[in-house]
């Protein structure tokens, strides 16, 4: 359902372009640094973008295109980009991501990349990592993607088959890529997890700079992960395009596995039981805590979700497993909206939510938010659930928004938001809850401060 | 650690670029300048306005990111469509940068949108000036707008896109709206610099002279180059009305089409951004005859210098003492507010690396609060703004600066009006100072660094080397500076703070920056069980 014609312009996007989602993941390799070709503004803007979300250093190079080289080819400047770049940070990677402008008049970056290797010596050389990643084609989670699956496809070696597990999580935050960290170490298991910024995207004070910052996922595992036993990939994003793990089982046999991320009780148990069949062991007493808290949580505030309704906007692996988990505790998922191109999100929800038609969910895909402000003022949804971009909306109709994804940019935190696994699940559950009751407790005459 | 005083700065210039290739380096040691105020504010030569090196990470945007988002920007009535890919048109989607006041519920303000022609290959190969016109249809269609402006991304100039044909045909068909095109290509250029020209000159010749009725009020200023960050724009707004002189139109901050329209009827043109907007000025003098000086309204001292230059302008009696009066009402408090931040911030260091006049004037309320700029510099400016406009005569037009159109601008028959008579000009004077700006260098101490287009790296070194009690950039530094346990001060936005212009803006800052200074919270970094010396010289005592 489309609440108008469906417009050829968008008007204020649920979406960001391709590029973004590719530095992301290059910042997930350690001692990477990237670089885009093209016009410096797209580094600028991106880097700034990403800053206001992760509140990190974040540098990003570009070979700052000018009209000459956007006449003649950017070869020269992106050869003379990746020198200076070198000289600098001295990377073990280097990542080199396409822009509209490099892709619009053809530059064939792996072309260059080969002349370049060919003249500079392959020995002294970082290596080097291209993805395309033209803002013209897909979404953001799209570049990530794509340059999550370069990065494998230049990197991974084949060599003695190891006993080790590829997590692929896709775009989550550093707080849930620590938390699938410890998941995987409590079960014993040895794992590569990829793109890891946990570290850099979300570091300490270091009592210094450290101009490439610690952290991310080694080139060494990458390479490894050619040999592991089994692929998980988290989110319909990758299982409907390209992927890395897609990848490696076409290309060396890894088994690779899709699953929803994990938000709530049963998709957090389908990924545990995974794990416990990979590793063998039991599940960590931790955990069956950590489960029960939550169950516990759901039978105390149940009341307050039943049958309430939510507006989920964002990146599609979000929004899929984010209505999945509000289904699961009682809550309407009304509206379902995404940026992504049209094909995916609502196929998926239908397979995943039982009686979809008879719950009134209204699926937007390929949507912006004058498209899902329409819906909302229609469904009249108790809270938003999303990124700071629902603000406009939240503020106009009064609805509480819940900021738990990329871009948060007027709030602090927006590397810690947690939403996998048990722990992560019980946070986001109890900001719902506790959103719904302030929103009543301010709608009430009396003023109650007991419930 | 070193006292500042005691670091050469020939060391520092030579450090900064001892990592570059020997032609890298070559190049950045024309840009790092030692400065030296010699007789008539004579300063050496800076090289400005160049391009950025590939593979240094540099602070600059592109001319899409100045014409959009830094002239235009500002403006809440003439609805934007940027035709691109959707990534631009996202990321100069509202900030916190630009505020705007509507005067009431039903005026519109376009600025929370951001509207995109969402590029797809398609376009890319067959064309986009098909869904450009649709999307210019749906935009009249949701919004009835007065004038719509249209914003090129990278790609429309190498596809072939004209966005002027496009604008033309879509202004035949809907003749009550006023529909233009820029063309900002990000690639224009070397920096944002090319996009403000960009969009200057495409306000100038189809926005400015169109509506002849002047708003109603004495002293008729138009304030060019504010653009209300933080709300700057509110705080000169109260301070003019307060003083009796009628804010005519402001490119671009709280501004609206009518006063763009009609900003050839005013009296003067006073300039803040010299950088951003000087040519809009200089065009305006030629065509209407409106004169220009350059003012300053950030630190307490420079708005009142300004404001007695208005009024010395007019050279009327009730302004002055008008001027004189809210000055003296005004300064009450912020000489209060001064001397308790003073009397914990004075001696303490700062470095600026921002805009294209950001970097000059706030330079003034540190010194205000007597703190000493060590290290300065712009990230778009040209020669004329670090070395005074008395160089732009010398300065070189090369092929970047040379794809920006530079326009042939005449008297208007009709509209062209001399503000100043004979006697006006006699009583002036040549001291006055009509269209000039002396430019950041003479303003800075001697042995103090100048250094244009700063790049991550120099940063780097900078801080190192110097340790300034505080860094003034924007958020692409931010956390950078800060993880040297020295807080940064966000000069492109503020840090959702401010406003910093005006009387109250000078308040706020003392405020702001003695409180940056005065946090406990880099105490903390040490633990009570690490005993590393450098983090004891760094955090422990400070």
């Amino acid at each position: 359902m489309k609440t108008r014609e469906a417009p050829v312009s968008v008007t204020n996007a649920c979406k960001l372009c391709s590029p973004l989602g590719a530095v992301l993941a290059f910042k997930g390799i350690e001692g990477a640094v990237c670089i885009l070709h093209g016009s410096q503004g797209c580094a600028t803007y991106i880097r700034r973008y990403m800053i206001s979300h992760y509140k990190e250093p974040l540098d990003v190079a570009s070979s700052s295109f000018s009209e000459d080289a956007a006449v003649f080819g950017g070869a020269a400047s992106l050869m003379q980009g990746l020198d200076n770049l070198i000289k600098q940070y001295r990377p073990a990677v280097i990542g080199i991501a396409t822009t509209c402008l490099s892709e619009t008049i053809g530059d064939d970056v792996g072309r260059i990349l080969q002349d370049y290797v060919k003249n500079r010596g392959a020995a002294k050389l970082p290596a080097l990592i291209n993805v395309s990643t033209p803002a013209y084609k897909g979404t953001h989670a799209d570049g990530f993607l794509a340059a999550a699956k370069s990065a494998v496809e230049a990197l991974a070696e084949k060599s003695e088959k190891e006993n080790t597990l590829n997590l692929f999580p896709g775009m989550v935050s550093p707080e849930d890529i620590r938390h699938l960290k410890e998941l995987l170490a409590d079960f014993g298991i040895e794992y590569t997890l990829f793109p890891d910024y946990s570290e850099t995207m979300d570091a300490g004070q270091w009592g210094g700079y450290k101009l490439i910052p610690p952290g991310g996922t080694p080139v060494k595992s990458l390479k490894n992960t050619a040999n592991a036993a089994l692929t998980i990939e988290f989110g319909i994003s990758a299982q409907n395009g390209d992927s890395p793990g897609k990848f490696l089982e076409e290309k060396f046999g890894v088994k690779n596995v899709n699953m929803p991320l994990p938000i709530g009780v049963k998709a957090t148990d389908n990924f545990i039981e995974k794990l416990e069949e990979i590793s063998g062991a039991t599940v960590p007493d931790k955990y069956l805590f950590e489960r029960g808290r939550l169950i516990d949580s759901y039978v105390d505030a149940h009341k307050y979700v039943f049958g309430v309704k939510a507006a989920v906007f964002g990146d599609e692996d979000m929004v899929a497993a984010m209505a999945v988990f509000l289904d699961e505790i009682g809550m309407v998922p009304s509206i379902c909206a995404s940026g992504a191109p049209a094909g995916k999100l609502e196929k998926y929800l239908r397979s995943a939510i039982t009686d979809f038609d008879g719950k009134g969910i209204t699926v937007l895909e390929d949507a912006d938010f004058e498209i899902i402000e329409g819906a909302v003022e229609k469904t009249s949804p108790a809270v938003m659930i999303g990124s700071s971009k629902g603000y406009k909306i939240s503020r106009k109709l009064d609805i509480p928004l819940i900021r738990c994804a990329f871009p948060v940019h007027d709030r602090i935190g927006g590397a810690r938001i947690a939403l996998a696994g048990y722990t992560g699940t019980q946070k986001i559950f109890d900001s719902i809850v506790n959103s719904l009751l302030e929103a009543r407790q301010d709608a009430s005459p009396v003023g109650f401060s007991y419930m | 650690m070193k006292k500042t005083a005691e670091i050469k700065p020939e060391d520092a210039a030579k450090e900064l670029i001892e990592a570059y290739p020997v032609k890298v380096g070559r190049k950045r040691a024309k840009q790092i300048i030692i400065n030296e105020v010699g007789l008539e504010e004579q300063v050496p030569e800076v090289m400005a306005n160049v391009r950025t090196i590939p593979g240094i990470i540099t602070m600059r945007g592109c001319s899409y990111a100045g014409c959009k988002g830094v002239v235009l920007g500002p403006t809440r009535d003439i609805l934007q469509i940027t035709h691109g890919p959707i990534g631009c048109g996202f990321y100069s989607w509202l900030t916190r940068r630009n505020q705007t006041r509507p005067a009431g519920m039903k005026d519109p303000n376009y600025m929370p949108y951001a509207m995109s022609t969402d590029m797809q290959e398609e376009q890319i190969i067959f064309g986009g000036e098909k869904k450009l016109k649709k999307a210019i249809e749906e935009a009249i269609d949701i919004f009835h707008p007065k004038a719509i402006g249209i914003f090129s991304t990278c790609p429309v100039g190498l596809i072939g896109d004209d966005v002027h044909a496009v604008a033309r045909d879509m202004e035949e068909k809907h003749p009550g709206i006023n529909i233009f095109g820029f063309s900002c290509e990000g690639y224009k250029g070397v920096s944002q610099s090319a996009g403000h020209h960009v969009a200057n000159n495409k306000v100038f010749t189809d926005v400015v002279g169109l509506i002849d009725t002047p708003k109603q009020g004495k002293y008729k200023v138009n304030i060019l180059g504010e653009y209300n960050i933080g709300g700057d724009a509110f705080e000169i707004e109260r301070i003019f009305e307060k003083a009796g002189i009628t804010l005519h139109s402001t490119f671009s901050g709280n501004s609206v089409y009518e006063e763009f329209a009609s900003a050839h009827t005013a009296d003067l043109n006073v300039v803040m951004c010299h950088r951003s907007i000087n040519y809009l000025a200089e065009m305006m003098e030629k065509k209407y005859g409106i004169p220009w000086f350059k003012v300053n309204f950030v630190g307490a001292e420079a708005t009142a210098k300004s404001l007695r230059k208005i009024a010395e302008y007019y050279g009327d009696k009730e302004l002055k003492d008008n001027v004189e009066k809210v000055i003296e009402e005004e300064l009450g408090e912020v000489e209060a507010a001064r001397k308790d931040a003073a009397s914990r911030c004075a001696g303490k260091t700062a470095m600026l690396f921002v805009g294209g006049s950001r970097a000059h004037h706030y330079q003034e309320l540190f010194r205000e609060l007597g703190m000493k700029t060590i290290a300065a510099g712009y990230e778009f400016a040209h020669r004329d703004d670090y070395e005074g406009r008395k160089v732009i005569p010398s300065i070189r037009v090369d092929a970047d600066s040379r794809n920006i159109e530079e326009l042939k601008v005449t008297q208007d028959p009709e509209r062209y009006r001399d503000r100043l008579t004979e006697e006006d000009r006699k009583r002036l004077g040549d001291e006055f100072k009509f269209k000039n700006y002396e430019g950041m260098m003479p303003d800075m101490d001697k042995n103090t660094l100048v250094i244009d287009d700063l790049n991550h790296h120099e940063m780097e070194v900078l801080i190192e080397k110097y340790r300034p009690d505080i860094f003034c950039a924007g958020v692409k530094e931010k956390y950078v500076v800060q993880k040297y346990g020295i807080p940064l001060k966000q000069l492109h936005s503020y840090d959702y703070g401010g406003p910093y212009a005006g009387f109250k803006g000078a308040v706020n800052f003392y405020h702001d920056i003695d409180e940056m200074l005065s946090t406990k919270v880099w105490s903390l970094v040490k633990a009570p069980w690490d005993d590393s010396p450098q983090l004891t010289a760094r955090y422990a005592c400070e």
